[in-house]
């Protein structure tokens, strides 16, 4: 096993204090079997429900997290037949316009390699522990909670 | 009678439960049989969490999301997981 490969299977679910390199994880699924790579990419945007957003702050439980990921890739392996899966997401602060989480997926064929990272991006803000910090102007506010209601 | 014996576990907390407290971490002693429900009325009342909207909190053990029914055994590691927001 080449070097650079082995670097890429101990990437493949990781949260990652550092900027994501989304080619790094598109390569990391990247598959002889495998004609169709889906990914996806969320990045910080500079407007959220009508506040200026500068920027966001997450916050992981880093190990679950990253478990997580693996039970959420196992799962989608069960419902399509996939070749591989990278899931990271970034922790710390993200300024506007970086990537926050990065999902790779590839598979035979492109009907399974969208409908799998679609699936996967929707699970993941569900389950994993991953809380996040708006820092907009005039204010900050943790996405989720009672506070964050009051303003819709 | 003898003493209930007594069990040690550590409660994370993370993002708004986490700030308020002013503490990602601790270590409490709790009676055996204890169970999440119970630590987490334990918790309110130490803590008052329950204001922070305990109506939205979830709880994992060991890394994997519990019912509240779950006991506890010695060395758990329980999470507070607040409202998620990955993405």
């Amino acid at each position: 096993m080449p070097s650079s490969r082995r670097w890429q299977e101990a990437r493949v679910f990781a949260i990652s204090p550092e900027p994501i390199d989304m080619a790094a994880v598109t390569e990391a699924v990247a598959d002889e079997q495998a004609g169709a790579v889906a990914t996806f990419g969320g990045m910080t945007r500079a407007h959220n429900r009508g506040r200026r957003v500068i920027r966001l702050e997450y916050e992981a439980y880093d190990e679950m997290a990253v478990a997580e990921f693996r039970r959420l890739a196992g799962e989608a392996a069960g419902r399509w037949p996939l070749a591989r899966t990278a899931i990271v997401h970034r922790s710390g602060v993200v300024p506007v316009g970086e990537l926050s989480v990065a999902i790779a997926v590839s598979a035979e064929h492109r009907a399974e390699a969208l409908a799998a990272c679609a699936w996967l991006i929707d699970s993941l803000k569900h389950v994993a522990p991953i809380f996040k910090k708006e820092h907009f102007e005039g204010g900050e506010v943790w996405i989720g909670s009672l506070a964050d209601c009051e303003h819709e | 009678m003898s003493a209930t014996p007594v069990l040690t576990v550590s409660v994370l907390y993370f993002g708004l439960v986490k700030e308020k407290l002013g503490m990602g971490r601790e270590t409490l002693e709790v009676a055996a049989g204890t169970g999440v429900d119970e630590l987490m009325r334990e918790l309110a009342e130490r803590h008052g969490i329950e204001d922070l909207g305990a109506g939205s909190l979830r709880v994992a053990v060991n890394l994997e999301y519990v019912e509240s029914s779950r006991v506890l055994v010695e060395g758990d590691e329980v999470a507070i997981i607040p409202p998620v927001a990955g993405g």
